[in-house]
């Protein structure tokens, strides 16, 4: 495998992880717009961890993963009182705050950056990417999923059918965030160089993004998101400046065309009913 | 002096909150076109007043057509499609200034004299800043007398409490909702061309550093309220002025979005807002 493919390969894999971290709180419907943010946590406690304490790689990753995950449920547990709009901006203010505090964080480098001392490849990245997607996949085939969805789509039918909104509101909302510091340590160990200014306001617009393009109803929207703005981009590279362009037109135009994203529910269940015709077709054709 | 720039983009972000319920992040980018277009006609030799104009006449006609492609399918869409589609529109604007101008920082020349600081004792005020100031003022209270007291004004607030009853009672919704983006993108464009104006430099991404305070201007004064968003806008110019005096520039960032985080968690409907969101005169 050449360098490049395995660079845009370990990228997919980070955007995958980062897409899912986002997708979790809008599923439950709420907006994370701070999800840079998170990933900075992620790869700063696991970078730091792993340089001044000598814990392993693949132990600090997901310490870094729950340190994003305990900040997202201080701010989750007061924010989330209110409705609407209000979590959305709240991770805003945090995402940039986290960002402010670590440029003036001098034991992590500050505004020069922060060097981390261990090294993982595509294999590790791309391991934790699909055990992500797995993961996720698992919890939405379960009561959980359902009840999310339920959430999602009408919070007071939820509320009167006994879900608890606010608590399945903030789960998802938490473990969104740790999957997005898992994110941002797999970024730290695989780069081998953090600096706060990459996790700006535009990485977490550029998530959020993904997500709703690929579509928020089935968990294979996120996969399709990142996938489709990791790979497209590589494919325009005539131009630096014009891949923004485009990315952003073609974000634009789905969502006048399609809102509900690219990959939809009723898109699954078609697809998935075209593979049980065909495998039927196939059986009861006669030998 | 930044806080009414604040104040501004505080108006134009608390007006689409408020009337739409609409957290429009194209704003931002207006600002940046605002300041942009700007530099790029004064550079090109035409006099600053005509500069002024185009951009603003920049600033709603980029408004409309953000206008198309958000609220228009807002109805048909789950609630963060047009929230998301402003936000892709940050982004296409950002780098189609780039992609024109290059992502360096431009500067405009000197526009005004050296008579025009006005000196009173040991203070030093510049008449252009001034004039700014006293612009976005004047602007502020006719777009605030206007929502109280015209026929328009009534419609928009109609629409600001529930938009479908609005279009039940006669209120022509699809004419008004354009005019709000116009508006926003109006006082938007305008807090870019004072920042070209009297900090005389522009960058493409002036947005982010700038337009995205605007939010914090907002929630701080309360959503939906115009004159909260002066007060808000002018509360985070001192809260960064503070900063740098108490603790240096860097720490600038961190007080602005602290303090846009506590009052969030602690009083989300900001200082001056009631419980429930509207426009209020």
């Amino acid at each position: 495998m050449s360098g490049y493919t395995e660079g845009v390969l370990v990228l997919l894999a980070i955007n995958v992880v980062f897409a899912y971290g986002a997708f979790l709180p809008v599923a439950a419907g709420q907006l994370n717009l701070g999800v840079a943010g998170f990933a900075a946590i992620g790869a700063y406690v696991s970078a730091y961890l792993c340089t001044n304490t000598a814990t392993p790689v693949l132990l600090a990753i997901p310490i870094g993963g729950i340190a994003a995950g305990i900040l997202a449920l201080a701010v989750a547990v007061p924010v989330l009182r209110t409705r609407g709009i209000y979590l959305a901006l709240a991770t805003f203010a945090l995402g940039e705050l986290v960002r402010a505090t670590i440029l003036n964080l001098e034991f992590v480098g500050g505004a020069a950056g922060y060097p981390v001392a261990a090294y993982i490849g595509l294999p590790v990245v791309a391991g934790f990417a699909a055990s992500v997607v797995v993961m996720v996949g698992l919890l939405f085939s379960t009561r959980f999923g359902i009840a999310i969805t339920a959430v999602h789509d009408d919070e007071a039918v939820a509320d009167l059918m006994g879900l608890n909104v606010r608590a399945f509101q903030i789960v998802a909302f938490v473990l969104g965030s740790a999957i997005a510091g898992i994110g941002g340590g797999l970024y730290a160990f695989h780069f081998s160089y953090i600096e706060a200014q990459y996790f700006n306001i535009s990485l977490s617009i550029s998530i959020v993004l993904y997500v709703l393009f690929g579509g928020t109803q089935s968990v294979a929207g996120p996969l399709f998101g990142a996938a489709i703005f990791t790979l497209l981009p590589e494919l325009l590279r005539a131009s630096a400046q014009w891949r923004y362009v485009v990315f952003a037109a073609v974000v634009i135009v789905v969502m006048v065309l399609r809102p509900q994203g690219l990959v939809t529910a009723v898109l699954v269940r078609r697809l998935s009913a075209l593979v049980q015709d065909f495998g039927r077709g196939r059986s009861e054709r006669p030998a | 002096m930044l806080g009414s720039i604040y104040a501004m983009l505080g108006v134009a972000l608390t007006l689409s909150i408020g009337i739409l319920r609409f957290l429009n992040f194209s704003i931002p980018a207006l600002f940046m076109i605002g300041g942009m277009v700007t530099w790029a006609l004064v550079h090109a030799g035409v006099p600053w007043p005509v500069a002024a104009l185009a951009a603003l006449a920049a600033g709603a006609l980029v408004a409309l057509i953000v206008e198309a492609f958000t609220w228009r399918w807002m109805r048909t869409a789950g609630p963060f499609i047009p929230l998301v589609s402003s936000m892709a529109f940050l982004i296409l604007f950002e780098h189609l200034a780039v992609a024109n101008f290059g992502s360096d920082l431009q500067t405009l020349p000197p526009l005004f004299g050296r008579g025009v600081d006005w000196r009173v004792g040991h203070l030093v005020v510049s008449i252009p800043q001034l004039a700014g100031l006293a612009i976005s003022v004047a602007m502020v209270a006719a777009l605030s007398l206007t929502l109280a007291r015209t026929q328009m004004g009534r419609g928009l607030r109609t629409i600001a409490e529930d938009s479908d009853t609005a279009l039940l009672l006669g209120v022509e919704v699809g004419r008004l909702v354009p005019l709000v983006f116009v508006i926003s993108g109006v006082f938007a464009a305008l807090a870019g061309v004072l920042f070209a104006l009297n900090y005389r430099q522009v960058d493409p991404f002036m947005g982010e550093a700038l337009g995205l305070k605007g939010i914090s201007a907002m929630v701080v004064g309360g959503m939906g309220n115009v004159w909260g968003a002066i007060a808000g806008g002018i509360i985070i110019g001192l809260v960064e002025v503070l900063s740098i005096g108490f603790f240096g520039a860097d720490f600038v960032d961190i007080s602005v979005y602290g303090l846009l985080l506590f009052i969030l968690i602690v009083r989300p409907t900001g200082l001056f807002g009631g419980a429930e969101m509207g426009v209020r005169a």
